[in-house]
Formats: C-alpha cells, structure tokens, sequence
C-alpha cells in the first residue's frame, strides 16, 4: 500500500493532492470489506484514542465516524455541545485544551464556524479530522462521495456531474466541487442566483440557473438539502416555488444519461429536493454512500493515526 | 521651558515649507523658524537626519474608556498613540456609556487631561445611544468639547435621521463622519464578499454595503449643503463615488486606514482573527483603487481605526471575533514604507494626509502646522530606521496587529506634545 499520505490533519480537500485522494479511496477500498464481516472488527487501531467533537447535530456523520473507530478497534469517545461545557460558557479553545489533556490521539470536529478546524490546529498537539466547518469544508462527506462514483463509474475523467440546490450555504458542495476537479470530472452547479454566487465559476466549475437544461446528458445528479430557514431571508420566495423550479422529479430526471445515478448527502428533504418516487428509486445510490461511509473513514483514521502499525496491516 | 529642536528637515504643508532649519518651542507654543537659533536655557534637540513634521493627528481611534478598559484606556492609548508619532487623537464614542452626553464628553478630557500624554479629542454620537433614532444635544456636546459626530460602527440606518444630523449640524462648526454600511447588505458577514469568501466558507459583507451609503451621504449632503466626512473608504465604488462627488463640489472629504491599502481579504486563509476588520479587508482590486485615490488627491486622510481587543477577545472561532486591527503603533511606518519610501506620494504628501488635511476636517486651528504660535505639536520622524514590527512591544494593551514580524523603513523618531517630548526612541540624542 502506498504511504504517499504525509498529513497529520484532513481539514480540506483543498489541502490534498489527486494522489493523495486516490491514497485514502483505494485505502477505503480495502477496509471495505471488513463492514460485510460475521465479526466487523480488526485491531488496526487498538490503543488508540479518537474524540468526537461535534458542536451541531448529526447522526449519520458521527455515528459513521463512531463505527469506524470500533471497526478499527480504537476507543471513541462522543461529546456533543449542548450536554458539554460550551454552554457554560467555556471557549472553543478551552474546550479542545481540555479534551487533550486526556491524551486523544484524534479529534474529529464538527463546528458552525468556518474555520474552526483550523483553528484548532494551530494549537491542538492531536491530529484534527474536520466533520464538517460552517460552510467551508466537509472532506470526508466528499471523499465518500468519490468512493461511491468511482464504485458506479469507475473513474471520474469527463464525467457530467451537476449539483444541485443551496450551494452558497452547502460544505458538501464545496469539498466535492475542490474534489471532483482535482479528478477531472466536469462540473455544473445548479440553483437559484442569490444561492449561486457568480464568482463559484473561478473554482474551474459552470453554473447554470435552470436545471432543466443543466440535467441533460449528465452523469450523476447530486442533491443538496434545501434549508427551510433560507426561504426567510429571500434567497428564493417559497418552498412551492423552490420545488417547482429545482427538485429533482423522475419525468427531470429523463433529461440525464440513460445510466445515471443520484447522489444526497443527507439527511433528505423528502418531496422538497427529491420527490419521493426518484428519492426510493434505483438510479439512487443515497444509502450506498452512507454505507460507504464507513470505510472512507477508515481509511481515513488508518492514513493519519496508523503510524508504524501501517506495515503490519500491509 | 524651551525646546530648541536643531538642523532638522522641516516639512510644513500648510506653508509648503521643507528645508533644514532650526524650530524653537517656548511655553508649549512654536516661537520660532529660523536658521541657527540660539536660545540660552533651551533644552536641544538635534535633529538632522530627521525629518520635522507637524504633529500627527489620528482622526480616527478607539480607546474603551469609559467601560472597557481591560482592552484599552485614555492612558495606554495615548502612550500607543505618542510611540507610533501621534500627537492628537480623536476618539470614537462607542463606549460604555455612550458619548453622547456632556457627561461623558467632559468625563473623557478631564482623564485625557490627568492621565493622557497626547491631545485626545471625542467625536460624540449622532444619535442617542447610538441607536439611529433621536438626535443628541449636539450644540450642547460641540460645547463640551466634542470636535465631530459619528455613529461608527452602528452607523445611521436612517436617512431620514441623516439628513436631519447634516442639516442641524449647520449652526455648529462641526463635521459629520459616517462609517458607511448598510447593516441589511452586510448581514452578518464576517469579511469581503467575494471569490475569497466563498472559498473560505465565511459570509460575506459586499462592497454595495458600504458604497450604496456613500452614495445616499453624497446625495444627502449635496442637498443639506453640509460636509461629511467618509471613514474608512474601503472599495473601489466608493473612491469613485468619492471622486465623482468631489468634481460636483459636494462637501465631502474621505479616509483611508493602512490595513486597507496594504493588506487584502486573501490574508485570511488561515482564519487568524487580527485580520478581521469593519469594513473587512477588501480584494486587490479595491487596494489598488485606494492606493490610486491617495495619490490623485481623492482621499484626504490616513487614519488608524485603531480597535484594540484583548488577546483572549481574539482567541476564538472567526465567526465570534470582535472586528478590530490594533493601528496607531504601526501606521507611520508602514505608510512611509510603502507610500513614501516606495515613491507612491511625496514625504510632503504624506504629512499632509496625516496631519494638515485631519486638522482642518476636525476644524483644529493651531494644530497640523508648523507656524509661528501654532501648538508646538511636532513628530520627528527617521526615513531611514529599519524596524520590525513586534506586537509584545506595544504600548497598547491590545495585540490585534496583523502585521507582526513585518520588516519595515522608516519610522516615528520623536514626538513633542505642547513642547513636551511624550515618546522618543533613542532618548540619547537629547541633550540640555
């Protein structure tokens, strides 16, 4: 197995090579198979210490970092922010200078703030795997994802990828958008003008207004979830409207290649971005990423906390 | 006590003055400019090789007192002030209390005047608390001593309360300062809108935030035939309004702070918090259009917007940072690195910007000039010093200084307030 994986934290995609990102699927690709076990459970990383740190709600994410860790026999640890000492008032900071004097060799966190991971290691001694910042990055969301295209497509070069939806707001979108480009793939983002900011078109992707036209002959149909909240400060005028517009319905779906697949980062907005008939259909591969979860991240816990066991693995 | 300050470069804009010649200081006023003075009793100053400006005049500063102090106070401020070759300061009134009674007005000069080893001037709030909405007793503050009015970083939403500032601030010999933003524009961004932005996953405050109150200020101030005066002009739109407003005759003057030129919003890549600042850092584009807009004239002063914050208040997610860039020790260096010394504008230029041009906004009459009577405010400054900016070595209890470790030429050498040395960095060139 390569060793061409030289950081000690995964903040971005930004930060990572297409090697690099080929390091951690084909990593991925190999604990895979550990998932579909009788016992789901090697001693990669036994003695290990890993923190999750998630200062918004999730389940999926944490739960699938959660299984990965015990897959890998390391110890994890959960703390989410209501029932921690942020809401006494303890800073950030304090927060992780706390967390490490228990000696954790990883921390993975989720913050509202863009930026927080990186802050954090500019003072953390742990190696910091970003679950997501604000609205910057979500790498591992977007490694998944990859693992899931190359799983369908086999490989990314040409491929007519469109996503959809709230991209000003949307981490996802941004790590897959640095992603798919380091691999080749074409990219067009979709939505409505005040959530698609013009200057996105520098990131090396197209935009385009009307879905409609965006669909045809894509490859794979990326979904975001549609925040409720934005249609109060005007992004776009009403749900109904949103949906008429932008919501991927199967007679939309026609327009992409014939062997396409939809792709959602979850948790779906069932019948605002995906009507119900397409969410269930086939052609989505939705419970096959969060599957797929699983081995990203552990492959992603093995390249930085593996250390001089990587050898025994190997 | 006299102060003979000896064969030193005097630079005057007011009187165009600039040739090496002797300034004598006597009683706190300027006696005399002439060659070889000799003045028997006088303590000396010798000054060649240094440049003798009037004394710098930053138009634009925070000092926390009353109600913050833990971040800055009269005193720390204006020991800040005098290292960085201040000599008078204007400070804004966004502090707890509010400026905007006589009350505070007077507070503030009487503990400038204990404890304050530079001139400190209060701009007074336009609006009571700050809040937009009613008029303070300006005439009444005007009288206590306030030298402007400005809402600073609660800027009037108002128009209609805008005008109303502009028109009634006739009857004082007073000037409006805005700090222009639309607070529904800038939301709750955190930093320039813009490819950076997006990039970064922080929200945006677009430029049309602060040119749409621009333009409302021009045409409002065009109407009320009142002056205003722009803080921090930021974007590329508004030197052009600006420019535009200028050529109308409109009585509207501008400033620009050095993070503006000289820094842009791609610096905050690794999300260090002394880079956040209001208005943000803008993009290159907008540093370039600011540079130009010193040169041809459009911009009339340099000013620090000098927030101090302590270390902890920055220590944070960027998201939850005060906005703030700690300038007033840092400013003249950086500008007679890379304005002077690099030949964007003239020595002369220069010292008008920040001394001249800011005395006749603030409506300063003996200040900003070296005249026969005038205040015997003067900074000595040393084109040639190399320094390296080091923010433990502030005089400001804040640190929140983005250009930590920068290596600049040219720096404040002395500085002399009411004849009094208040700063010198090599007290050995002093001699009785």
């Amino acid at each position: 197995m390569s060793l061409a994986f030289k950081h000690k934290h995964l903040l971005g995609i930004q930060d990572l090579t297409a090697s690099e990102i080929t390091t951690i699927l084909d990593t991925a690709e190999s604990f895979y198979e550990i998932s579909t076990r009788e016992v789901k459970k090697v001693p990669t990383l036994r003695g290990k210490t890993i923190i999750n740190l998630f200062f918004e709600p999730s389940t999926r994410t944490r739960s699938s970092f959660e299984l990965a860790a015990k897959r890998l026999s390391a110890d994890i640890v959960n703390f989410n922010s209501n029932a921690s000492s942020t809401s006494k008032g303890e800073t950030f900071k304090d927060t992780i200078l706390n967390l490490e004097a228990m000696n954790p060799d990883a921390i993975i966190i989720r913050h509202p703030c863009a930026g927080a991971t990186h802050y954090a290691a500019t003072f953390s001694r742990s190696n910091i795997i970003n679950a997501g910042d604000g609205a910057h990055e979500h790498p591992t969301q977007a490694l998944l994802d990859a693992f899931t295209i190359r799983q369908q497509k086999k490989n990314f070069k040409d491929l007519k990828i469109i996503i959809v939806g709230d991209i000003l707001h949307s981490r996802v979108a941004r790590s897959n958008i640095f992603l798919l480009g380091k691999m080749g793939a074409r990219v067009t983002l979709v939505g409505p003008p005040p959530l698609l900011p013009r200057e996105f078109e520098k990131f090396g992707v197209n935009l385009d207004f009307n879905l409609d036209r965006a669909i045809e002959g894509a490859d794979i149909v990326m979904m975001l979830r549609i925040q409720l909240e934005r249609q109060a400060k005007n992004f776009f005028p009403s749900i109904r409207e949103y949906r008429n517009i932008y919501a991927l319905t199967a007679k939309r779906f026609r327009r992409a290649k014939k062997n396409a697949i939809i792709m959602h980062p979850g948790p779906i907005n069932r019948g605002v971005e995906l009507s119900a008939d397409i969410a269930d259909s086939a052609k989505s591969v939705i419970l096959k990423q969060v599957e797929n979860g699983i081995a990203v991240r552990m492959a992603v816990f093995y390249l930085l906390l593996g250390g001089k066991d990587r050898e025994a693995f190997d | 006590m006299k102060l003979l300050i000896k064969n030193g470069r005097v630079v005057d804009p007011s009187s165009g003055l600039d040739k090496t010649i002797d300034v004598l200081i006597d009683k706190g006023k300027i006696a005399a400019i002439k060659p070889n003075i000799r003045a028997s009793g006088a303590k000396i100053i010798d000054a060649s090789r240094l440049v003798v400006a009037p004394g710098f005049i930053d138009m634009h500063v925070h000092l926390r007192e009353p109600g913050q102090e833990e971040k800055e106070t009269l005193s720390t401020g204006a020991l800040a002030a005098a290292r960085g070759g201040f000599t008078s300061i204007a400070c804004m009134p966004n502090t707890e209390p509010v400026n905007d009674n006589r009350g505070v007005t007077e507070y503030i000069l009487s503990e400038a005047k204990k404890n304050a080893v530079v001139n400190i001037f209060p701009v007074a709030s336009i609006t009571r608390r700050q809040l937009g909405e009613e008029l303070t007793d300006m005439a009444d503050l005007n009288d206590a001593g306030a030298v402007a009015f400005s809402d600073d970083g609660f800027p009037v939403q108002n128009a209609q309360v805008m005008r109303r500032a502009l028109e009634y601030s006739k009857i004082l010999s007073t000037i409006i300062i805005d700090h222009c933003e639309d607070k529904n524009l800038s939301a709750e961004g955190v930093m320039h809108e813009g490819y950076h932005s997006y990039l970064f996953g922080l929200k945006g405050i677009p430029s049309s935030s602060e040119e749409v109150m621009v333009s409302r200020d021009i045409i409002l101030a065009q109407r009320a035939d009142s002056p205003v005066h722009i803080a921090h002009l930021s974007t590329k739109g508004a030197t052009e309004l600006v420019r535009d407003a200028k050529r109308k005759k409109v009585k509207i003057t501008a400033e620009v702070t050095p993070h503006h030129l000289f820094l842009t919003d791609s610096s905050l890549e690794n999300y260090d918090t002394s880079y956040k600042v209001n208005p943000p850092l803008r993009s290159k584009e907008d540093a370039q259009a600011l540079i130009r807009a010193v040169k041809d004239g459009i911009i009339d002063a340099i000013a620090t917007d000098h927030a101090p914050h302590t270390v902890d208040d920055k220590s944070v997610e960027f998201d939850k940072a005060p906005f703030g860039i700690n300038g007033l020790e840092t400013a003249v260096s950086l500008c007679l690195d890379r304005l002077v010394n690099a030949k964007v504008i003239s020595l002369h230029k220069f010292i008008k910007m920040i001394s001249f041009n800011p005395a006749l906004i603030l409506g300063l009459e003996n200040k900003g000039r070296i005249q026969v009577g005038a205040d015997a405010d003067l900074t000595l400054l040393n084109l040639r010093q190399e320094i390296v900016v080091d923010i433990n070595t502030f005089k400001s209890k804040g640190r929140n200084n983005p250009f930590h470790g920068w290596k600049l030429k040219g720096a404040p050498q002395m500085t002399i307030v009411g004849g009094k040395v208040v700063y010198s960095s090599s007290p050995s060139r002093s001699s009785q």
